[in-house]
Parts: C-alpha cells; sequence; structure tokens
C-alpha cells in the first residue's frame, strides 16, 4: 500500500469513528444496558437521584455563558431569554425537587374500610423503569432537563433525544450530562429521524414528548405497540380575548407582547397566536400594540437583538408562505418584513384575515398575530370552540362573571387571566394539554407522577376471617356478606359478633 | 330487525352525542347526581335479571354476582353521590413570587365523548364501573358490552335505555365490526378492559386521534407462599380469589404459586381439603362455580392441560366436560417453566405450583416476567412484606389475601407495564375521565417593566432574582429599583 493511499484510509477510519452511526443494535443495545443498571437498582435510592438533581444544579450553575451560547448559535435567543427563561426556570424546577424529593417518595397512606377490615392501605410510588424524553428544538435546555428532572426524581433510567433542529443546544447537552450524570442511568442520543425511529422500536416504560401533533401521533402509534404509556406536550393555536374593559396599553398589551415576541420570538407551544376582540376595540389594540412593540423594539424591529430569529429556513418558508397568501397579506397592519438570509420576520401584526386562512388554520409558531374582530365578545366562545383544544388559552379582561364563564367553559391545557405564558412557571399547576394540544402533564410533583407507577398496596391480616365469603354457598351467608360489602354497620356488628 | 351498526351509525352516533355534550347536557350537578341514582335504581330494581343473565352466560353463581357485581357497583355509585360536590369542586394550587399577584387554580372538566369497552368476565361491574366515573365527571358516554356475555349485554342495554338520558348515555352491542367502527370515531377518551393483544388495538386507533385511553389489562398473577404463613386462612383465600371469582376467569385471579419445595406437599395437602369443603366431593356438580366462557376458552384451558410434560403435573382435578363446559378445580405440580400454562395468562381453574429452592428466589422469578396486575404474598415476615411491597411491580399488591383491594376505592386500580396504563376506583375514576385544567387569575397591578425589552444587564439580573424566589433581591424590586 502507498502512503498516500495509507493516509487516505487512516482519515476515512478518523472519519467514521467519529461520526458512529446509530444504529438498530446500539438502540437494542443501550435499552438493554440501562435495563440492567435499572433492575440492579441503580436509581431506585434517594441519594442517588439526589446526587444526580445536584449534578444538573452545578450545570446550570457552572455553564450557563455556554448555555447561553449555544441558544443564540441555534436560536439567536437573548440573553435574558436563555438565562431566565431556560436555565433560571430549570434552577428553580432542580431545587424544588430537591427540597420535595423525600415527601414525592414517600408512600401514602389510603383509607380502608369495613369491607377490608383489618387491613392497611397505602399507595407506594415507583419507577416506570427506563424512559425515553424526546425534546423540541425551542427551548430546548429547559424542555430537555425539565422531563429529565422528573425521570431521575421518579428514579428511573432515561434516555434523553434532543432535538436536531438545535444541533449546539444537542451537542452540548450531550457533552454536559455525559460529564456530569451517572452514564450508568443517564443517556444522551444525538440525532433526527432514523435515530429517533431506531429508538421508538425499543420497547420504553414511558415516553415523554414534546413537539407537534403530527410527530406526537406517530410517536403514540409506535409507543402502541409495546403497551408504553406517553405523555405529549404537544400545541395548538392559543387564543387571546381581549375585552375593551382591560388596561390596554400598560400591562395587557405589553404582556402580549412579551409572552409572544419576547418567547423565542412566538416559537414557542403556548404563545399568543390569535388576537379575538371587538370590531369598535380592534383599532385600540392595534394602536397600543404598535406603540408598544416601538418601545420594545425600536423603530427598526429587524435591527433589535432582542427577540430570537426564526429557527431554520423551513420555518422560514412556512411563515412566508402564511404571510403572502391572497387575502392574508394585504390585511397586515403592522410590520410584515422579511430577511431570509437572517432569518428575521419583524413583529407583524393583521386584522381579519380569513377564518380559512393558512395562518388561521395551523399553529403559527412564529412573529405573526392575526388579529380576528367579533360584533360581540360573547362571539369568542363559538370561535375558540370550533377549533381543536389549544395549550393555553388566555384572556384579559376585568370583568368577573366574562372571567368565570372563560374559565368554566374554554377548554385547553391550561388558561390565564390577565397575562400569558406565566403559568408555566408555577409548579403546583400540571402543565400539559387536551384533546389535540397533548395527553399527560408535568412540572413540580406532576412531574414526578409523569414518571412513576402509583402501586396499590393492601396488607391484611390473618384475624377477622369470616367463612361467610366462602363456598358452600347459601342464602344466610349471602345476606351477611352483601352488608358487609355494603359496609352497613349494624349488620356488621352481627356478622362480627360471631353470626358467620 | 337486526339493524346492522354501518360506519354512518357511528358516525351519526358521535355527532349526537357531541352535541349533546357541546350543549352541557353532562355539565351540571344536577343532571349527573340523577344519572347516577338511576343507575342506583337498576342495582335496587333489577338485580334478579342481572343474576339471572350472569347465569345464562357464565353460570356465575348468585353470590358472587350479587356481591362481585351488583353489590360493589352500588358501592361505587353511592360513594360517587357522597362525593361528587367534593370531586367537582376545584383545587387551590399556590401561588409564588415568580407570579405574584395572583391566584391559581386546577378545574376538573369533563373530556367529552368518551367510549367505554367492557369485558365478559364481570360484565356488569366492569361496564357500569367506567360509566359511573364517565357521569361523575360531566361526559357523554357510550358503552360498548362484550359480545360474549349476550345476555348481559343484552341487558344492559335494555336497562341503560329504559333509566339514563339517551342524549348522553348510550350502549352499541356488537362485536368486532361494530367496536372497530366505533374506533374508528375520534373520541376524547378511550377506556378498555380485556386483554394486551386488543390494548394495543385500542391505543393504536387511539393514537391517530390523539385519544388518551386507560387500559385495564391482565397478567399471570403470582402468588407467593411463605412457610410461615397460616396456611388454612391462606388456602381458603386462594380458593375464594380464584376458583370463588368467575373460576379462575378474573383480571386478578392468583395465577399460579410460588412456594419453597419443602412446603409445597403442606400447601398441596391443605388445598385438597379445602376444596373438598368447599365444593364437595364431585367438584363438576358444584353449582358455586362459573363454568368457562365458550368452547373456545374451553378448549384453550383443555390445550394448556394436555400439554407434554404439564399434564402429567396434575395433583388435583383435572376433570374436563366440554358439554357442559365444566373443568373441576385443578392443580399441578412442578410445570415446565415455559410450558403454555406457564406463558400465558391463564385465566381459567387451572392453578399450578412452582417450587423454589429458596423462597428469596420468588422476586427474580416474577420479575422476569410481564408485569401482572396484582401480586400477592402470604406471610407473617414483617421483612419480607415490605420487600415485596417495595420491589415486586404490579398494578397492585395484597398481602395475605387475594383480590380484595379492588374493593377499596381509595386505592387506584389499574395495571402497569403489560398489564395496563391508567387506573381507576373511588375518586380515581372521576380523574380518570377529567382533563385537570390549570387557570391562572393575574392581576394587573405588580407590573414589573423588568420583564420588557429592551433588555439590559440589570433588568436580566433583577428578573433572575425575581424567578429565583430570591427575597432580598425582590424587595429591592419592588422597592423601585426597577
Amino acid at each position: 500500500m502507498s502512503k498516500l493511499e495509507e493516509a487516505f484510509i487512516s482519515v476515512i477510519v478518523d472519519r467514521s469513528a467519529m461520526a458512529k452511526i446509530f444504529q438498530m443494535a446500539d438502540a437494542s443495545n443501550l435499552v438493554t444496558e440501562l435495563r440492567r443498571n435499572f433492575d440492579a437498582g441503580v436509581t431506585r435510592g434517594y441519594e442517588w437521584r439526589v446526587t444526580q438533581l445536584k449534578k444538573l444544579l452545578v450545570i446550570c450553575d457552572k455553564h450557563e455563558p455556554e448555555i447561553v451560547s449555544a441558544l443564540h448559535d441555534d436560536l439567536g435567543k437573548p440573553e435574558l431569554e436563555s438565562s431566565v427563561y431556560e436555565v433560571a426556570l430549570l434552577r428553580n424546577s432542580i431545587k424544588l425537587a430537591l427540597k420535595q424529593l423525600k415527601d414525592w417518595m414517600a408512600p401514602h397512606k389510603a383509607k380502608t374500610s369495613l369491607t377490608t377490615f383489618p387491613a392497611s392501605a397505602k399507595i407506594v410510588s415507583e419507577p416506570l423503569g427506563v424512559v425515553l424524553v424526546i425534546s423540541a428544538w425551542n427551548f430546548p435546555f429547559m424542555l430537555s432537563i425539565d422531563p429529565v428532572i422528573g425521570a431521575i426524581s421518579a428514579g428511573n433510567v432515561v434516555v434523553l433525544k434532543p432535538s436536531e433542529l438545535a444541533p449546539a443546544s444537542s451537542s452540548l447537552l450531550a457533552k454536559l450530562l455525559k460529564q456530569y450524570l451517572d452514564p450508568s442511568a443517564v443517556r444522551v442520543v444525538e440525532g433526527a429521524v432514523t435515530e429517533t425511529t431506531l429508538l421508538l422500536e425499543q420497547k420504553w416504560d414511558k415516553i415523554f414528548y414534546t413537539g407537534n401533533s403530527r410527530i406526537g401521533r406517530i410517536i403514540m402509534t409506535a409507543a402502541a405497540k409495546h403497551l408504553t404509556p406517553v405523555s405529549l406536550e404537544l400545541g395548538g393555536k392559543s387564543p387571546v380575548v381581549i375585552d375593551s374593559d382591560t388596561n390596554l396599553k400598560v400591562i395587557t398589551v405589553r404582556r402580549i407582547i412579551s409572552g409572544k415576541w419576547g418567547c423565542n420570538n412566538g416559537q414557542a407551544c403556548i404563545s399568543p397566536d390569535y388576537i379575538l376582540t371587538t370590531k369598535e376595540y380592534a383599532p385600540k389594540v392595534i394602536d397600543a400594540l404598535k406603540k408598544e412593540l416601538e418601545a420594545f423594539y425600536g423603530n427598526n424591529p429587524m435591527g433589535s437583538k432582542d427577540t430570537s430569529r426564526i429557527v431554520n429556513l423551513n420555518h422560514f418558508d412556512r411563515l412566508s408562505k402564511m404571510l403572502e397568501e391572497k387575502e392574508v397579506s394585504n390585511k397586515i397592519v403592522y410590520g410584515g418584513q422579511k430577511n431570509r438570509e437572517n432569518l428575521k420576520i419583524s413583529p407583524t401584526v393583521l386584522l381579519d384575515v380569513p377564518l380559512d386562512s393558512l395562518i388561521m388554520s395551523e399553529e403559527i409558531f412564529g412573529p405573526l398575530l392575526p388579529i380576528v374582530t367579533l360584533n360581540n365578545l360573547e362571539e369568542c366562545f363559538g370561535v375558540i370552540n370550533s377549533r381543536p383544544k389549544p395549550l393555553a388559552a388566555y384572556l384579559f379582561t376585568k370583568n368577573h362573571k366574562l372571567k368565570k364563564k372563560f374559565t368554566k367553559t374554554v377548554s385547553a391545557g391550561g388558561i390565564v387571566v390577565n397575562d400569558t405564558a406565566v403559568h408555566f412557571t408555577l409548579p403546583t399547576l400540571p402543565f400539559g394539554g387536551v384533546g389535540e394540544s397533548g395527553i399527560g402533564s408535568y412540572h413540580g410533583k406532576f412531574s414526578f407522577d409523569a414518571f412513576s407507577h402509583k402501586k396499590s398496596v393492601l396488607f391484611k391480616s390473618f384475624l377477622g376471617d369470616s367463612a361467610i365469603r366462602y363456598p358452600p354457598y347459601s342464602r344466610r351467608k349471602l345476606g351477611l356478606l352483601k352488608t358487609l360489602v355494603n359496609s352497613n354497620l349494624v349488620d356488621t356488628f352481627k356478622v362480627l359478633l360471631g353470626l358467620s
């Protein structure tokens, strides 16, 4: 072999060693190995869970600059958003888990009844086993690590598949988790459709997916083959209803802007998707939006560093197409500038686009905000209820009756009155969807529960054995047994006093 | 006369129920209570017909029908009536500094239009108990009873149509065709009781519409018998839980026994003694056990019994009568681990005993198999009880008895892994058919500009302090440093 050939071959070998292709055997071996470790009890103890959680905290404390940088690479995400809406929220989540874990892990006593007397009963939380977390690209750290916190708290081994659409974040997550967490129980698999498909062929004890409804169906179908329970955190078109009695300029509009363009530039699952307000009030809303948008992002929002960019060309083109649709492009009342090279679209507000337009048919997931006007605000209920259930629904009003009606009749994952998105940060509220927007929930203890099996345990005594249960059956036994099951005290005493 | 249920029927049914639901028929407390009370009347006024239908379908003894179906249902309805106001009330959720000032609650709302697919072995209990949950939670509901218990299916259909609100509660009778048509519709929840095989089919169909499911499946529920146990009571309870519950055809039936080699003979003797006390010398004549449901299952069980290396392990029973669909209570000793009888859920009156050198080995045996719906242990050893309860993964665990956890509504009843997902009974039924909706009310006061662009280092620092609930830092914010 010539020196040139040798050199050539060594380059190829190096290359293939670096980009190790994840294959079917890898997926299978991964699960086998993790299952063995789970069965060996690696993840069951309180101490192990606490050390892993503490390591996650160290990651947040020591690697924030790298995280901010990766998010900036992947999404152009401003430092404030990365620091606050990803890292700080994660820190909160970890600290809460550390503080509450003993409580969460403790069995719950369950009341017993005369029917089972004498007995004691409890509900024991046990880990499901080997779980898979598939994350999204828009809040890649938050949406990867928060479910992992739940999985670890509950004592599972976990594989994380971050989104390939945020490659710097995916790579950093793989590096940091490998560096800090226990590799015998926590692993990251990077990749795209191929790798995900291979993973989905395995038998998991739970799959936790964050993303869109279309893939959600694929995940659930794959899960069904193994009877794997799933949590699907999906999305939808989260409506914002604005009443005319609201505190418009100073609060309502600012909170909408902050919840929309201030959260990954509209690319968030609970982003305000469209506004519903009355015909008369709409001009005021538009004016206030224009004013506050300018206050936030300046005269030239395309130059502002305070919004994420559009994640990639696919999504840019998707959003462009929405904007350019006939009967839509002429409804732009603010913004509408686009720059494909820089993947930027300016904050754009539209007025009364057709209800069957693209922009009103799919989740926007971008910096476009259509306003749909109604003759009467009450019509908002008909509009919202005629559409798939969203992940969030928002209402701005001071009217108590309207608040009550909204929270009672609008079905969504979650409802916020007089703000947007902030329910995400409250760990006492279950965060998840319903219908098209998802299955299951998490945050706080709900995360622990999402990755646990609540096992019933009933301890009975050998005393109190009543022959009335046993054949041969007789009318008398039947009568007595019925009163016992119906927990009829008077009759039961008769039984216990030896009439059996 | 026998109207064929077609695709259009399934679709129209769905449309109609959805209309009723959207119109708010099922939302109010009064409606739910009136439906539950009607169910109670069904239990009170129609017990003889129910007992008769169960006898037709399964040869089920009156005591079992009366107690394990009707009386349990009565309990379930009464509990729901008593607790419904509580269950329906929103739960307050604590708020934090990060969202101050605010109030938060979790509101239970009905999922919408739900489908309950029931099983043949406890056709009334397993049909109506989930329906109780669906109605309590404010849903419109379609019940599809099992066609393998036709008299019960027919009676359920008649009674529910007679007593309940037809605009919101319906029964669709039928088999594979009808079920498939129903499964094509978009339900807001599907609650299925039955086998793992069909469970997969249900979940796959549900996935097309992102319909959440509860799957109450089965498995091989092991019984571990320690040598320090009160053997007589142990054996009575096992017999009552096995042959006394639909003749072993129950999802939480003791499937096989694990005990020490030395102890097995004692167990077998005690079982023989008590079986004879319960069912007499000629158990094939006893009226105190259900028969085998049909010839399919009879043949399935025969095959299990006749397998090579299994048929010669019978130590008690083994008699069969295909005409009358009867198989005697049968005990086997040390069948091969890879035999049919040890590979699939038995669901019949056969009870294999596996001996171990050391009782400790039971953990590995159980763990090496799919997770069952129940696991049982008989012992007086505290440490063993704790270890079993904490390390054996099953839907539910009972120490020193069989099956009775089913009757305790404070315990979630459901499986894990192959034995199912989700749970019900008591409040868990209400929750199974509800969406727990987060609601956060914020005020217009307390608006901090630190959230808003243009961003600055100062804002960043303050916002982080607020999110981290750092009181000292937060005070600085509130005192006007923003």
